[in-house]
């Protein structure tokens, strides 16, 4: 066991944990925030995505003790005041879920990508989006709701 | 000391809102020197288990099945908040948990909307009818005069209005009438029911809150892993217990001896630890020394595939169903043919892994389950570890994904008897993927030998189908949802029809996957019919209307379901015809396909347009859905599940397969188990056919007519059939 001093949703975390655990088993069991999924444990479905500085990593195959100083952002960090972001109103306004379960991780990868391209076309979401599995399937109202987040909301 | 009416009328003077019991009244002067004694909190009004009404008039009404992403925690509260005439805004859904009042509390068979679409809204009635009633006793008008709306009561003749909250005690003494009593509202007068509702859990779900199976956290909590045989059947013999029980982190190790049950509590080895992280990488150390049952046979894809190949042609085990005679129309002159199509295991692959967290405590075993059929995971807790139902509390959490596989209480039986063992401490199960994948209850593989004759005007004169497909263990009864409904089309439509059927054992486990039977059965089906068509030289739509006949209703067998009706079959295939602009002409390599299906008492009709390149990449352009299961529910909901089950039956199509080898099974992950991703997943129109009829359910009735629609339309595009899927394996080239 060793302590680590990590940057998670603008707060500092002090943690136990081995130094091979990966991101995703200290948020969930260490930290309590759940929010972030297991799906598969190796990086093939997108379930475990947050943020490190702004950029999509699979938290499963991110060992806690390469996080270091970077900026750790969760689906519970993206709206820290309180007032969801126009992606998150989206995905309600669009009623994108089914099951639910894999969204944040659509959440975060859309997040970054709305980061780095405010107005994507349908090729940006679908390089940005193609490592999230969804077994609902609801692929056409989250490629629906990142278009309605690009355009300000307005329906 | 004030009264509890003198209370309430006096929040209502300060604007409503009020909670009682939290609210000093100060009107009419300085408050007393001596505090007033808080007046002992109204009762909520609650006729039946499925409202509640608080004296603020916040009203909650209770989600009675499982949640697995069919949308009915958010659309069977709406059936009873439409009756109970309060803002859909303004109501709180509460998840129920297992108990015998909600009666059945199943998430299976699409079966929601069509049992409880009257039922949930005469309970809303009820509930609406005494209000009604206690505000004209107030009142001292005749009932018939007052009417709700939004929350509140109100006279018309004097203006009056009287909001539930202020009824509640009047209500609470006039009788609850019998819900065959009640009157129902016209649905030209609905305000909730037919509207785009998002789900109730849309909020939490877009913020990471705590939801799922996973999810659940007590204090205290221990996260275990299980490890089962990879061969099903097998026993252990032993493990490394005492090295797995001194690596970081882990608590317990021990052996459970199980039962003989392959759908109850396998054999296998716990490990119990502080994270789930320590408890995988325990699970990485551990050795156990298996005893194999002989299974090479039943365990063998490429094996029982042969067998099963080598019974084209051959008689039956059994004759399901013999109408006409098959034989004597087949060896009469005209068109013939003959076709096998073979659709592989299936893995249902919800992404959120089996889990189960339980609580062993004062003799009651608590669960946090995220199941699909809690009652039978009762029975089964009950039955292996030996405790009264009364003794078994089942709390439904949010599934992430069902798709059949959580009908089935595994991971419940599991956490129970860890649980048990661990008495007083809670301990959640967690199953890695790899682990989820290879003990499954797999869809099982199905086989169509298929013949059938064309008369003289091109009409389906005789079909013949030696249907072949796996039973566990023995060769008497299909594994389970690997059936062929005995009025399966085109059973009544053709005067000559036969279907047989041969079991092959196999030790696998089997269990329904999303629209059994017609997940595997439709697709064949309607592909020979394509097939037909084509021999026919008439056209697909054309050849499919002529076979539905004029609309009729037809009897079937099963007394369970309605009368097939012809009509709105062929008013689905007609609308997504239209929509598809069926009859365009497309370039080489482009092609549009049809199919149509009729399960879960849903008429769905689809149409496929798809792109082949000349190398046989595919691109699946469009797809169309005409669907008639009458009034919609929640317009946003039904659209989602129709989307969704096509693109199921298009990513199943496409691209996954469970085999065996040496009775395991081969695919360990989402790299050799691949799911259909955003950039494949075309467009989907969907069309909703909206008849007069009581309504039924969507979460699966879509899946079955999708992959035969894509199958069609490659043909068209390529002249290539696909008789055996996933078509990730065909070959599409053309040239």
């Amino acid at each position: 066991m060793a302590t680590w001093h990590l940057q998670i949703n603008g707060n500092e975390r002090v943690v136990e944990a081995e130094s091979d655990t990966p991101l995703l088993w200290v948020l969930r069991d260490s930290l309590q925030l759940v929010g972030t999924k297991y799906g598969c444990g190796v990086g093939l479905c997108g379930s475990c995505t947050v943020h490190l500085d702004g950029a999509p990593v699979r938290s499963c195959q991110l060992p806690v003790s390469a996080v270091g100083a970077a900026q750790v952002t969760t689906i519970e960090g993206l709206a820290p005041q309180g007032t969801l972001t126009a992606l998150q109103q989206a995905w309600v306004d669009l009623d994108v879920a089914q099951c639910g379960y894999c969204q944040a991780g659509q959440l975060m990868s859309a997040a970054a990508l709305l980061a780095k391209t405010p107005h994507p076309d349908d090729a940006a979401i679908d390089a940005a989006m193609g490592g999230n599995l969804c077994r609902c399937a609801t692929y056409t109202r989250v490629r629906a709701a990142i278009h309605h987040a690009a355009k300000g909301g307005a329906r | 000391m004030i009264s509890r009416r003198e209370l309430i009328t006096v929040g209502l003077a300060a604007g409503g809102g009020l909670l009682i019991g939290c609210v000093t009244p100060r009107v009419g002067g300085p408050a007393p020197a001596t505090p007033v004694e808080p007046p002992a909190p109204l009762p909520d009004f609650a006729p039946h288990a499925y409202v509640r009404i608080a004296a603020t008039g916040a009203v909650t009404l209770i989600a009675k099945n499982p949640e697995v992403g069919q949308g009915v925690k958010t659309s069977l509260p709406m059936l009873i908040a439409e009756e109970l005439e309060v803002p859909w805004e303004s109501v709180t859904i509460e998840q129920a948990k297992l108990d015998p009042v909600f009666g059945r509390q199943v998430a299976g068979g699409s079966m929601a909307t069509t049992l409880h679409y009257d039922e949930l809204r005469r309970l809303g009635a009820v509930a609406r009818t005494v209000l009604v009633n206690a505000a004209a006793s107030t009142w001292k008008v005749p009932s018939s005069e007052c009417r709700a709306s939004e929350g509140a009561v109100l006279h018309d003749a004097t203006g009056r209005r009287a909001p539930y909250g202020t009824l509640l005690e009047v209500a609470a003494a006039l009788p609850v009438p019998k819900p065959s009593d009640v009157t129902l509202k016209d649905p030209k007068d609905f305000k909730i029911l037919g509207r785009r509702i998002g789900g109730v859990d849309n909020p939490k779900i877009v913020t990471g809150q705590p939801l799922f199976g996973i999810d659940q956290r007590l204090p205290g909590l221990r996260f275990a892993v299980y490890e089962k045989c990879p061969v099903f059947g097998g026993a252990v013999k032993g493990a490394n217990l005492d090295e797995v029980k001194a690596l970081p982190g882990v608590r317990e190790a021990f052996v459970l001896t199980g039962t003989q049950d392959k759908f109850g509590l396998l054999p296998g080895v716990a490990i119990v630890a502080d994270s789930t992280w320590a408890a995988f990488k325990a699970r990485r150390a551990l050795k156990v020394d298996w005893v194999l049952p002989d299974v090479k046979r039943s365990g063998t894809s490429g094996e029982l595939a042969r067998d099963a190949n080598a019974l084209r042609g051959q008689p039956p085990a059994t004759l399901v169903r013999n109408d006409g005679d098959v034989a004597k129309a087949l060896a009469r002159g005209g068109k013939k043919l003959e076709a096998s199509y073979h659709a592989p295991m299936m893995s249902h692959a919800t992404l959120e892994p089996q889990n189960c967290t339980a609580l062993f405590k004062d003799g009651v075993l608590e669960f946090w389950a995220p199941t699909q059929n809690p009652a039978a995971g009762q029975e089964l807790v009950c039955k292996t570890l030996g405790l009264a139902p009364s003794a078994v509390v089942i709390h439904l959490v949010r599934a992430g994904g069902g798709f059949g596989r959580r009908l089935l209480n595994d991971s419940l039986v599991e956490v129970g008897a860890l649980a048990q063992r661990l008495e007083g401490t809670p301990v959640q199960v967690i199953w890695e993927r790899e682990q989820d994948l290879q003990h499954d209850f797999y869809r099982p593989e199905a086989f169509h030998h298929l013949e059938a004759a064309l008369d003289a005007k091109g009409r389906l004169s005789a079909w013949k189908d030696h249907f072949v497909t796996f039973g566990l263990d023995q060769a008497q009864t299909p594994g389970n949802g690997g059936d062929v409904d005995f009025d399966e089309l085109p059973a009544r439509f053709v005067e000559h029809y036969q279907l047989g059927r041969t079991i092959l054992p196999t030790h696998v486990p089997m269990g329904w996957w999303r629209a059994p039977g017609s997940c595997t059965t439709a697709w064949a089906v309607q592909s020979f019919l394509d097939e037909l068509a084509f021999a026919a030289k008439v056209d697909p739509l054309t050849f499919r209307l002529g076979l539905l006949g004029d609309a009729r209703q037809l009897p079937v067998k099963n007394p369970r379901l309605r009368p097939y009706d012809t009509g709105r079959m062929k008013g689905a295939l007609e609308l997504v015809a239209q929509k598809c602009g069926w009859g365009r002409r497309l370039e080489r390599g482009r092609g549009l396909g049809l199919a149509f299906h009729y399960c879960h008492h849903g008429y769905v009709a689809v149409a496929a347009q798809v792109q082949v390149s000349k190398q046989g990449a595919l691109k699946v352009e469009q797809l169309w859905a005409a669907v008639d299961v009458g009034p919609i529910v929640n317009r946003s909901g039904a659209e989602n599940q129709v989307q969704g089950s096509m693109l199921d039956g298009l990513s199943s199509a496409w691209l996954q397969e469970v085999t065996l080898a040496d009775g395991r099974v081969q695919q360990v992950n989402f790299a050799d188990y691949p799911l259909l991703r955003l950039p494949d997943a075309p467009p989907i129109e969907v069309h909703f056919i909206e008849s007069n009829v009581p309504p039924t359910g969507l979460g699966e009735p879509a899946l079955p007519p999708t992959a035969p629609a894509l199958c069609n339309a490659i043909f068209s595009a390529t002249g290539q059939r696909v008789r055996q899927l996933p078509l990730l394996k065909a070959n599409l080239r053309w040239s």
